[in-house]
């Protein structure tokens, strides 16, 4: 993507619809490299203006937990990167209730804002959503 | 290729990234800018130092468009333009700064 | 025997299977995102500090701390580094790792 392209739409039938794409996190940070493979998507996918959302749910939800050190395991630490989600406009971070709470977690644990919802509301949210990308 | 900075070879990628961020000092900005004919102004250190502090702070090169609008909060709009970031950077302002800076290319930028 | 659990409790139920496989005389290891079953208060403590009163856990500590996990490991599981992960290895006659 060359820098000067920083804001085209994606073109759909010619109409450049904005889309809703919803990035459903599931992993924990790293054992696998899911995680880290999604905010990368998210991160290069900021560049086409879409209406963009991160879900955290079961163990993604512990992507997000505050405290995070990685030197020992020789591991870059992403973690903070979440932080820098609210320049690239991207501010809709949602984590389940059931998924929190099963892991002893509490809102001000995480390291970004982000709304609680329960799980009938998360599958609404998937349920309004164009495009799911699941990780 | 490796560039040659104050008697000591410091390794570089192919397109003239740091391939350790921690090789990173000033001399080595300076350098780096000499192959590309680029005296580095006061202005240019702004960007560069702007973008060490976001690297650290965020862990990621940030996109041209976020850089700008960044830049434009912390030194105002008469910086925080297109315009201004290309005039000092004219390979584009995220890839140029940021391979001065010691960073990694903006994740997204070919 | 050293038995070594490196997925997390509420991904796999590899940590359930390894725990209903321990003998006396034998340790669990939790490491990499096995060391989310060293936590206080989740859906799988209970089975852990039920395990705990017949044999030791471990858990390693560069991956508690990398996940941010420090404070909030299960009372009576033993903290270890890379050198002590190590020398659990050499007390023992054999490792299994549970995948």
């Amino acid at each position: 993507m060359s820098e000067a392209t920083g804001g085209i739409h994606m073109e759909e039938g010619g109409g450049g619809k904005i889309k809703k794409f919803l990035y459903l996190n599931r992993k924990a940070p790293y054992g696998t490299i899911y995680a880290l493979e999604s905010l990368e998507v998210v991160l290069i996918a900021a560049a086409f203006d879409q209406d963009v959302s991160l879900a955290f749910i079961d163990d993604g939800v512990y992507q997000i937990v505050k405290g995070q050190h990685t030197k020992g395991i020789d591991v870059k630490n992403f973690s903070p990167t979440f932080r820098a989600l609210e320049g690239y406009d991207i501010e809709k971070l949602y984590v389940e209730k059931e998924s929190m709470e099963a892991r002893s977690l509490k809102e001000t644990d995480f390291l970004v804002p982000v709304k609680v919802v329960n799980a009938a509301e998360m599958a609404d949210i998937m349920q309004s959503q164009d495009v799911v990308l699941s990780f | 290729m490796p560039i040659n900075v104050s008697g000591k070879t410091i390794e570089t990628d192919e397109e003239g990234y740091l391939v350790s961020r921690t090789d990173w000092n000033e001399e080595i900005a300076k350098e780096m800018a000499k192959i590309d004919n680029c005296d580095l102004s006061t202005n240019h250190w702004e960007v560069i130092n702007f973008l060490r502090e976001y690297y650290e702070e965020y862990q990621i090169a940030p996109a041209v468009r976020v850089l700008t609008k960044a830049i434009g909060k912390k030194l105002g709009p008469d910086k925080g333009n297109s315009k201004y970031l290309y005039e000092l950077f004219p390979y584009g302002p995220a890839k140029q700064a940021c391979k001065y800076a010691g960073l990694p290319k903006p994740t997204g930028c070919v | 025997m050293l038995h070594t659990v490196n997925k997390s409790p509420t991904e796999r139920n590899t940590l359930e299977s390894c725990l209903k496989h321990v003998n006396k005389g034998s340790v669990v290891l939790l490491i990499e995102d096995g060391v989310y079953g060293a936590l206080k208060g989740t859906t799988s403590t209970k089975m852990v500090e039920q395990a705990l009163k017949n044999f030791p856990i471990y858990a390693l500590y560069p991956d508690i701390e990398a996940r941010g996990m420090q404070d909030r490991v299960i009372d009576g599981i033993k903290l270890v580094d890379y050198s002590g992960f190590v020398e659990l290895a050499a007390e023992h006659s054999s490792v299994q790792s549970w995948l």
